[in-house]
């Protein structure tokens, strides 16, 4: 029930691969299981419908049908057709200079709106705006003393207003001291209401319409089901928004509500919150989050880390011994050692392709890999070198070294010799047929250049991985 | 209180005040509009292939899930044709049926404490509503007279503290806490040596929003179980996952995961008024055998309340009142 959506698509392209053209019959198939997967995926049942009428009528064109692969083909074109339901990348928020400009942020309970406020507002500040906050929340106890609190960890000001009750009179106020303090930005956090309750959404109405705001984002779960869709309506028609912070990124959440919220109110998802610390803020890809929904994994932001951390000579050095199969467990620990600067291996590990969906029924916690690593280092270079010096006597002793069962040391060495085979196997037979640019290519990902080389090709996983 | 499976035989609990049926067909009115409506919508036709798939629809609009959307009209599927059941409204009660069928074994009752301090730890992902249900539960809990311990165990979140400290206020019940930061499990070890000594008749320990994803806060989760079990074995008494109904198919990943963790004896659905329906409530027993011990369909206290299947599926069910 949890399978992957790239999975399920896989198996429908597998199938279609084999048949060489598109036929309406296929196509059906197709959609059948991209449907269902979408709706797996939370993507709003209507949305899926739409979605999928569309990639059926571009894929039984023409253009298709003359394909010589054509399971590629619709990878591409439903891609294509998630980002641009999704919208391109998220558009930077219009920040007009030597005036307050008001952002007024709104959800449901629990959507994230205090935290995101508080991102929104260190990211502000550190593009050089003048920015406040102010504490709108008067419904949940301790909403003010939270943002308090988040605005004193950013050295941003909040404006609380203590002892007052209503929001709007407060939103007004603040948006005066704010002018008075010659403030760039004024970030407006309130509480959480539902889009059902009126008298809510009246106030929440005239708040904007006393503020007039630059900016209404809509701060949504990535984890809500079908109900996104009226949420993200509910609020559009009442309150009007103009953009959408998407919250909880960092969860296993397939993401549908983007899509789904996406296709009703139009408005573009400019923020993904994708962690508990105040810099877990990034801008929203479509197609990023077009592969993160089929499962691709987020290659893109994977590659902009690597960039920023992997020694290119060193990669370079290694994609050739990958390509050969020598690989040896001193590179293993290169390997891991420059994967660790990158981040979490849990947020690296969901970014690769094909292996996001699994990871997250494993354990991979940061503390195994230091358990490698451990054990790695306890060997001397020739055991690196040449594994299979490692006899009982010698396992022992690593064991002892780093502090680990012998049964450990056993388990990353048996490990270690599958990923080699693996890689033979990969090498000999599946990516042999185009050489060994295409080879190589495979092995760094989707397009030449975008993955550096020698990244964690599949079965370079940690022990408990594989 | 409560969430003790009951026997299969056993009555439902108590009945509830009428006024909360009421406020649960009333709240659950989204729902209705989602399940009845459209259902209704297809009165006159046959049942065939393509009336089920548009029901399948109907199904998966209020979040009931592909697979147990599938399960459903296949166990409909099954009854209409025994009974000859011929047209579309007829296939309302059938799943009425199957729905309460299901939901029937979710239901956890209220049940004696013979454990003091009974220790109700709390858990979930962020924003679920894990700190106001505490603060609802110990509402409940005084207004029948029992002593009430909060315990500040989330540490992380800036102002949880004191959030919970005015839900002690409200209701008159202790705070145990540390300073911002400190170690959950620190906390819990102190609040029960305290609870022990003073005889708290219930205790309520708040834990930090974690996503179940991050496995380091999943083992400092274990954590607090441990050290709650080294200071009075036995304990925790009941451990509540608590869910947002708004959540869509994640809620069982969150549910089947945390469980894993922390064996759990009990869900609480938050925020089912508003939302359009709380249908994965159906799907959560086949990934984790697990009771459904409160639902949550409104901000006052007396909105949180246990959950039985029957007045469920009728809300769920519910004609319009003229």
């Amino acid at each position: 029930m949890f399978d992957a959506l790239g999975e399920k698509l896989d198996g429908v392209f597998r199938r279609l691969r084999g048949q060489g053209t598109i036929t309406e019959k296929n196509i059906r198939e197709a959609m059948r299981e991209i449907r269902l997967a979408l709706l797996e995926a939370d993507v709003n049942f209507k949305v899926v419908k739409k979605f999928t009428q569309d990639v059926t009528e571009k894929a039984v064109g023409a253009e298709v049908i003359r394909g010589v692969n054509p399971g590629q083909q619709i990878v591409k074109i439903v891609h294509d057709e998630l980002v641009e339901m999704m919208g391109g990348k998220g558009e930077a928020l219009d920040i007009k200079p030597d005036k307050v400009n008001a952002i007024v942020l709104f959800g449901l309970q629990g959507s994230g709106k205090t935290t995101f406020a508080a991102k929104l507002a260190k990211r502000l500040r550190k593009q050089g705006r003048r920015v406040m906050l102010a504490a709108c929340d008067r419904q949940r106890p301790a909403a003010i003393k939270q943002l308090e609190t988040l605005g004193g960890q950013i050295d941003v000001p909040v404006f609380a207003a203590p002892g007052q009750s209503d929001p709007v009179a407060i939103a007004a106020a603040a948006l005066e001291e704010a002018d008075h303090q010659s403030m760039n930005v004024l970030i407006i956090d309130t509480a959480g209401r539902l889009h059902v309750d009126s008298e809510l959404m009246t106030q929440l109405a005239r708040l904007k319409a006393k503020v007039k705001p630059a900016h209404s984002l809509l701060v949504a779960d990535a984890m809500t089901g079908q109900d996104a869709v009226n949420v993200a309506e509910a609020f559009h028609t009442r309150i009007g928004i103009d953009g959408v912070c998407l919250s909880k990124l960092d969860g296993d959440a397939r993401g549908g509500a983007a899509l789904s919220i996406r296709a009703v109110t139009g408005q573009p998802i400019r923020f993904a919150s994708v962690g508990e610390k105040l810099d877990d803020l990034e801008e929203f890809h479509a197609d990023r989050m077009a592969q993160r929904i089929l499962g691709m994994g987020d290659v893109l932001s994977l590659v902009e880390k690597a960039q920023e951390t992997i020694d290119i000579e060193k990669a370079a050095k290694m994609q050739e011994k990958l390509l050969k199969a020598e690989i040896d467990l001193q590179d293993f620990l290169e390997q891991m050692q420059q994967v660790k600067k990158m981040g979490s291996m849990k947020d690296i590990l969901g970014m690769i392709p094909g292996i996001g969906r699994q990871i997250r029924q494993v354990n991979v916690g940061d503390g195994e890999l230091h358990r490698v690593e451990a054990i790695i280092q306890s060997m001397t270079p020739q055991e690196r070198q040449w594994p299979h010096l490692l006899d009982g006597s010698r396992r022992r002793r690593v064991a002892r070294g780093a502090g680990v069962d012998v049964a450990e040391v056993n388990a990353l060495l048996k490990q270690f010799e599958g990923m080699k085979k693996m890689m033979k196997g990969m090498m000999g037979l599946g990516l042999g047929k185009g050489g060994k640019r295409k080879q190589r290519r495979a092995l760094a990902g989707l397009k030449p250049g975008m993955v550096p080389p020698g990244m964690f090709p599949p079965g370079m996983m940690p022990p408990g991985l594989g | 209180m409560l969430f003790r499976r009951s026997a299969k035989s056993e009555p439902a609990a108590a009945p509830e005040p009428r006024g909360f049926l009421a406020r649960l067909r009333d709240r659950l009115a989204k729902t209705k509009s989602a399940l009845l409506t459209p259902l209704r919508a297809l009165a006159g036709r046959r049942v065939d292939e393509d009336l089920l798939e548009e029901i399948e629809e109907i199904l998966l609009q209020a979040d009931v899930g592909v697979a147990t959307a599938h399960a459903l009209i296949d166990e409909v599927r099954a009854s209409a044709e025994a009974r000859h059941v011929e047209t579309a409204e007829g296939l309302i009660p059938l799943f009425q049926e199957a729905m309460r069928a299901r939901l029937r074994h979710r239901e956890a009752h209220w049940s004696d404490r013979p454990e003091k301090p009974f220790v109700i730890l709390v858990a979930g992902v962020n924003g679920v509503g894990k700190t106001t249900s505490i603060g609802k539960i110990a509402q409940w809990l005084r207004g029948e007279g029992n002593s009430v311990m909060l315990v500040a165990g989330d540490t992380f979140r800036a102002a949880a503290i004191e959030q919970l400290e005015i839900w002690g206020q409200r209701t008159g019940s202790e705070v145990v806490k540390q300073a911002h930061g400190a170690d959950p499990g620190s906390v819990c070890y102190d609040a029960l040596v305290k609870a022990q000594a003073q005889q708290t008749d219930v205790v309520l320990i708040d834990t930090a929003g974690r996503l179940h994803t991050k496995t380091n806060l999943m083992e400092e989760l274990k954590k607090v179980v441990r050290v709650i079990q080294k200071v009075l074995p036995g304990a925790p008494h009941e451990t509540l996952l608590v869910l947002d109904a708004t959540t869509g198919q994640n809620a069982l990943q969150q549910a089947k995961i945390f469980h894993d963790a922390v064996p759990l004896t009990g869900l609480v659905l938050t925020k089912l008024d508003g939302t359009a329906k709380g249908g994965m409530v159906l799907g959560i027993g086949d990934t984790l055998d697990v009771p459904i011990a409160l639902i949550g369909v409104g901000e006052g206290p007396e909105d949180l309340r246990p959950f039985h299947a029957d007045q469920f599926v009728d809300a769920l069910f519910a004609a319009e009142e003229p």
